[in-house]
């Protein structure tokens, strides 16, 4: 999977792949939780602005990810949800764990 | 109006790979019923469910020999999808449909496969003998021209 993840001081900023299932989640969130151990993240931010279609797999990664960033008291947000995305959050109550208020990091 | 009928039967390997596989396969047969894109979407959430399931719990994470048979019928406006596997089974379906109920927390399953299923499709039918295998059939009314 071709995935670029871009860090700017302690936020980290996962590009969502344009198909989030079973196959797609198993390398990412490996891959999530190694970066956010080794660069400080504080802040989490999943983009779906690229992703055309998901199943419940992505519930995993993001619950999954929340669980690691509560360790470092950081803070998980989903950005640029298409309708579809807001569908799947709101069935599996996503909307009310993750933050979607992302402003930047304050610089 | 004479009924359309089309059917398809496509057996693959139980590997991650190919829930995308799968996918391309029910939307390419859909097509010809003129599905809105949300139609189109929950049918293809629903199917990735069904074949993820069977892959990792039928199969055990992607057992070797492992066949994932998948069916498609179309009668009229009406879609079938059948995904069977002849994996390990479910000891007891009431549980595994249960929202949040998963067998397999360590591999960040949510427990939402079968929800899912429900949520997007008008009908699901499970069927499962421990030992020999699960068989998961799905219904969806197509209207037509896309109108709801």
């Amino acid at each position: 999977m071709d995935v670029a993840y871009q860090i700017d001081e302690e936020t980290l900023v996962v590009p969502m792949p344009r198909e989030v299932d079973h196959h797609a989640a198993k390398v990412m969130s490996r891959e999530i939780d190694f970066l956010i151990d080794s660069w400080h993240v504080r802040q989490l931010v999943f983009d779906f602005s690229e992703t055309e279609f998901m199943d419940s797999s992505v519930i995993g990664v993001m619950i999954g990810r929340s669980r690691t960033m509560e360790m470092y008291r950081g803070e998980v947000f989903a950005i640029h949800l298409g309708e579809r995305a807001k569908t799947i959050f709101h069935k599996s109550g996503l909307n009310k764990l993750i933050r979607t208020d992302f402003v930047g990091n304050g610089r | 109006m004479e009924e359309i009928l089309n059917h398809m039967r496509v057996s693959f390997d139980a590997r991650s790979v190919n829930e995308g596989l799968a996918r391309m396969l029910v939307a390419a047969f859909m097509t010809d019923m003129n599905p809105t894109l949300e139609q189109m979407a929950d049918v293809k959430t629903a199917v990735s469910e069904a074949v993820t399931n069977a892959i990792i719990h039928g199969y055990n994470d992607e057992e070797e020999n492992g066949q994932v048979l998948l069916v498609c019928e179309r009668k009229g406006r009406e879609l079938t999808v059948q995904v069977e596997d002849k994996g390990v089974g479910i000891a007891d379906i009431e549980a595994a449909m249960q929202p949040f109920y998963t067998t397999k927390p360590e591999l960040e399953r949510s427990g939402m496969g079968f929800s899912f299923m429900e949520a997007f499709m008008d009908r699901m039918e499970v069927t499962s003998v421990p030992g020999e295998g699960t068989c998961v059939t799905l219904w969806k009314y197509i209207a037509e021209g896309g109108e709801k």
